[in-house]
């Protein structure tokens, strides 16, 4: 018997067959965004005749131009910037000094807000009641409402708060032997010390505004204020089912396909641009959001 | 008695001045959760009223059970409940074991360079919206500029209007849901495939093990426990679906196969304004999913010391 035999061939076939899974996989998970991309820079003509599988044909930049020249959609971009970067700002804002002071023993009452928090991750009033509250605060068709209105979560204040309460307690010592308020412990030794988790809230709040829609479209009104997802949402969607307004985009040079992928395309961008720099974060945030209440 | 109450807010008020900047920090966060989780379910009410905008909340009368016998008695309504439970159980059987078969493959995966690069790409669609991830639906199974479709027709077969079809539906949600999450959500079993000790895996190759059976005997039933945790998180959302997903794909020629209790709720509560009977069935499926979340901890206390709380 070989003491070693991580090359016999048998392990040889099961690391191929399983590097072409994994290959295949891969391509299967890139294949649509290629697709995208091939469609936005293929002339209209081309993609409605079905020309366009995975390359480009007829090269042209007209649906882009098309796209970039839509006042609508420079307006949703605003919006969604405004969206993401005010309301996350707002959640970390609220959330961060929250979940320092539920991570306090001292804290009386810890308990049951502890409780207060966590039974919202069970159990919530539903769609109709809290666009009713919406209602009723005056919130319906408002900028501030949707930054609000969606500021917390009891998942993020639980993670926030279970890396609070792992800060070891030297270093809260030594600052209040220097006399430290709670407001400079919070803002000198726990914010500086839970970096890594402050990142990955940030992050999670950043990935789920740039991609939200659904309480934009129920309670924004007007054109002006809707976010970009609302506007990719209802020229995608909506429209699609209008062939009136598709084959009022039907030229030579862009059709709605193009025009729709153009825009997709455009959407994505931004995304793609931050991946890099947060991989490292989300293995981490799944880490941390795996432990326990 | 009257000792005691005083006492306590006696030591209250103590606590409060010692600890007020404490208290402060927690404020706008208390605030927030009164506001927007706690306040609406004052409008729960309304599931049990026969409500009217203009008489508001307290001015409707109460009606007792009697918009749950309404929805009992929808036929539209039961069957929305159906395609929730079907859709899941459905997600349960096909979705379920992709990231775990997934993890694992990473995991045998000998390049390093290879691995970092081909998990990079499968996190990717995660990160991207449902709107754009219909919107590719949309694109790849359009009947005539389809890619789906041009293979079809290329192969001599009929064209399929597949999102028109009610019997396609399920295929396409779930279908693009394993493509948007199924990457993403290997990363849990990546985890735990990371703690597993080398020293097992040395003393197999020592006892002449092929990586086929290593995998089976070893990496599997290390990662079994984050296995049925990750079931019985699953079981217990077993009545949510991703609706927000569902409004994007779904049309009246597919609700027979589409149609689950959020959308129901959407349709019936915010595009027509039956907000009572919108609510009950609201409240009717968030019983049940905090029945079995509830449930779910229970067994999952029992089956492993890990509990989710």
């Amino acid at each position: 018997m070989a003491s070693f035999n991580l090359y016999s061939r048998g392990d040889r076939i099961f690391g191929y067959a399983n590097a072409t899974l994994i290959g295949l996989f891969v391509l299967s998970t890139l294949y649509p965004f290629i697709y995208l991309l091939s469609v936005s820079i293929s002339s209209g003509a081309a993609v409605t005749s079905g020309q366009v599988v995975l390359l480009p044909k007829d090269l042209t930049l007209a649906a882009y131009e098309f796209v970039l020249s839509d006042r609508l959609f420079w307006i949703a971009y605003g919006n969604t910037f405004i969206y993401t970067f005010g309301g996350t700002a707002v959640s970390l804002a609220i959330m961060i000094p929250g979940a320092y002071a539920l991570s306090r023993p001292r804290l009386r009452g810890r308990k049951i807000l502890n409780l207060m928090v966590a039974f919202t991750l069970w159990f919530n009033a539903g769609m109709i009641p809290f666009f009713l509250n919406m209602r009723d605060l005056g919130l319906l068709d408002s900028r501030f409402g949707i930054i609000i209105g969606f500021a917390c979560n009891a998942f993020n204040v639980i993670l926030l708060r279970n890396f609070f309460e792992a800060v070891p307690k030297s270093f809260e010592e030594a600052a209040k032997m220097d006399g430290a308020s709670e407001f400079q412990l919070l803002w000198k030794v726990f914010i500086p010390l839970s970096k890594p988790a402050i990142i990955t809230v940030a992050l999670f709040c950043i990935v789920s505004r740039w991609n939200s829609y659904f309480w934009a479209m129920v309670l924004l009104r007007g054109e002006e204020k809707i976010p970009l997802q609302l506007y990719l949402k209802r020229i995608i969607v909506d429209l699609t089912a209008n062939d009136e307004f598709a084959s009022s985009l039907l030229t030579a040079r862009y059709s709605f396909e193009t025009v729709t992928a153009a825009i997709m395309i455009a959407s994505i961008i931004p995304v793609l641009l931050i991946y890099p720099s947060i991989q490292k974060y989300f293995n981490k945030g799944i880490t941390l959001g795996g432990v326990k209440e | 008695m009257a000792t005691i109450i005083v006492g306590y807010f006696k030591r209250l008020g103590e606590d409060l001045r010692r600890d007020w900047q404490l208290y402060l920090l927690m404020l706008p966060m208390l605030l927030w959760f009164l506001l927007f989780l706690y306040k609406p379910m004052e409008g729960l009410q309304i599931a049990f009223k026969d409500f009217s905008p203009f008489r508001g909340i307290a001015g409707s009368p109460w009606v007792g059970l009697e918009n749950f016998r309404t929805l009992l008695d929808d036929q539209i309504f039961i069957r929305a409940f159906l395609n929730t439970i079907t859709i899941s159980g459905l997600g349960l059987i096909f979705a379920f074991p992709v990231p775990i078969v997934l993890a694992i493959m990473f995991n045998e995966l000998q390049s390093e360079l290879g691995r970092r690069f081909s998990q990079t790409i499968v996190y990717l669609p995660h990160f991207i919206s449902v709107v754009i991830v219909a919107g590719i639906v949309i694109n790849l199974l359009s009947p005539t500029t389809g890619v789906v479709n041009l293979i079809l027709s290329s192969l001599g077969l009929d064209r399929v209007y597949f999102l028109t079809q009610p019997e396609w539906f399920r295929t396409v949600f779930i279908g693009s849901n394993i493509w948007k999450e199924a990457g993403f959500e290997s990363i849990v079993y990546l985890a735990a495939i990371a703690g597993i000790s080398p020293t097992l895996y040395e003393s197999a190759r020592v006892d002449g093990a092929s990586r086929w059976q290593m995998m089976w005997r070893i990496t599997l039933p290390c990662i079994l426990p984050t296995i049925i945790i990750m079931l019985i998180i699953r079981i217990g959302n077993l009545v949510e679906v991703g609706f927000e997903y569902i409004i994007l794909l779904y049309q009246p020629a597919t609700y027979r196969t589409a149609d689950v209790v959020s959308t129901y709720v959407y349709r019936t509560g915010l595009q027509g304004t039956q907000y009572d009977l919108a609510t009950a069935a609201g409240l009717f499926n968030a019983v049940i999913a905090f029945a079995l979340v509830f449930a779910a901890n229970r067994i999952s206390r029992k089956v492993s010391t890990t509990s989710l709380w």
